[in-house]
């Protein structure tokens, strides 16, 4: 039992100290090692060998000061949501559901392209829908027959792990294929958030134009898959689906791509395939 | 503008290392930005400046080391640091590539008393 909430998973270590994850930063490089010891208001802390700090996480106690002290942390900022994060994957991989985080500017048709998902009935889904207010999107996908559950952020612009583990606690996920996650309209903030899905997909559609993989970088590179939405639009728009692919792979080389278009249908067959192959991968 | 929200976990990271630490104050806080991390180093510090004043952090230096990204070439196993974001090994154009650095947030040294 998870102690915070009462959910049946049992939490991932959530023990966070310091020194467990020192070693994660030795395979970085940095330029700063030295830092420390240059910058503090007393000569004596030259005499060390830097080389033998730098690989040390010890507290180093200043010589001179017996009060102060320089601890070196080395732990990703998002830890916490990390960990979260993994706790929620472990949460869908207990009950063998794949679950997906849908990504893209507002209205390039995430929620359009959930109701033709569940129209094929050929997915069995559910939806943790965020957005800043209303719940708009989950009555849509509601209306069509599968579960939502909506998070309203307020003012924030992007979900978190913490938030979808909450939304977890409104959906029963047992019997599904596929939980989607369909994170608040933004190309910049959720790309720096690990909700615990086990696939991002990453949404652009042809009026918003070709020039968004670049623009985005950090967005397009968390991509495993990216959809070019709303093809039906491309004689009306000097979009290259050319030019959207090549620099969404400059930045992501091994990115897959679907060109779709939910109103008409077109590729939403290879978008059912790709569900199911991943779903079968699990 | 997700800046705050990261901001909110770094403080959080640093109250729980100062209690580890028995410290009553943090004087000075480093930290990694990755060039792809996605976050924007100014907007960092002005949100890290105006909540800091809350805590344990009040006053402290805050100090940001902005990373480029750094890869491994799976193929002809250089490492590189990529200068634009493309993808591809400058050596041996691979683009069968491991990021070792420039995507992350990293809390790296605390300073306390």
């Amino acid at each position: 039992m998870c102690k915070d909430c009462g959910c049946s998973i049992t939490p991932t270590q959530w023990s966070a100290h310091a020194h467990e994850h020192t070693h994660d930063g030795h395979t970085h490089s940095h330029s700063h090692d030295h830092d420390d010891h240059t910058e503090n208001d007393h000569p004596h802390a030259h005499d060390h060998d830097h080389h033998e700090h730098k690989h040390h996480d010890e507290i180093h106690a200043n010589p001179q000061l017996n009060d102060k002290k320089t601890i070196a942390v080395i732990t990703k900022i998002l830890d916490a949501n990390d960990k979260q994060a993994g706790h929620n994957r472990a949460h869908f991989e207990e009950h063998g559901v794949l679950a997906i985080n849908l990504m893209s500017s507002p209205g390039s048709g995430k929620t359009t392209l959930l109701e033709a998902t569940i129209d094929t009935k050929q997915i069995k889904l559910a939806v943790i829908e965020g957005d800043l207010e209303t719940n708009q999107d989950a009555d849509r996908i509601i209306a069509k027959g599968a579960l939502a559950h909506q998070i309203t952020t307020g003012q924030a612009c992007h979900l978190d792990a913490f938030m979808v583990h909450e939304g977890l606690h409104h959906l029963p996920i047992e019997g599904l294929d596929v939980v989607f996650i369909e994170n608040v309209g933004n190309l910049v903030c959720p790309a720096s958030y690990d909700v615990g899905s086990h696939l991002n997909v990453v949404l652009l559609s042809v009026p918003e134009g070709d020039d968004k993989p670049a623009k985005y970088p950090v967005m397009f590179r968390s991509a495993d898959l990216f959809l070019i939405t709303k093809c039906d639009l491309l004689p009306h728009f000097d979009f290259s689906v050319e030019k959207a692919i090549r620099e969404a792979r400059k930045l992501n080389p091994k990115v897959d791509v679907i060109e779709i278009d939910s109103k008409s249908g077109k590729g939403i067959d290879q978008w059912i395939n790709y569900l199911k192959m991943k779903k079968a991968l699990r | 503008m997700h800046e705050f929200s990261i901001v909110t976990a770094l403080l959080e990271m640093c109250e729980k290392n100062a209690q580890e630490n028995n410290a009553t104050k943090i004087t000075k806080v480093e930290i990694k930005v990755g060039k792809l991390s996605g976050v924007e180093p100014y907007l960092l510090e002005t949100a890290f400046d105006t909540f800091k004043e809350e805590g344990i952090c009040a006053g402290c230096e805050f100090i940001i080391h902005l990373q480029e990204i750094v890869v491994h070439c799976e193929s002809c196993h250089a490492e590189a640091t990529l200068i634009h974001n493309e993808f591809i090994c400058p050596t041996c154009k691979s683009t069968d590539l491991r990021v070792i650095d420039g995507e992350e947030m990293y809390l790296m040294r605390l300073e306390m008393e």
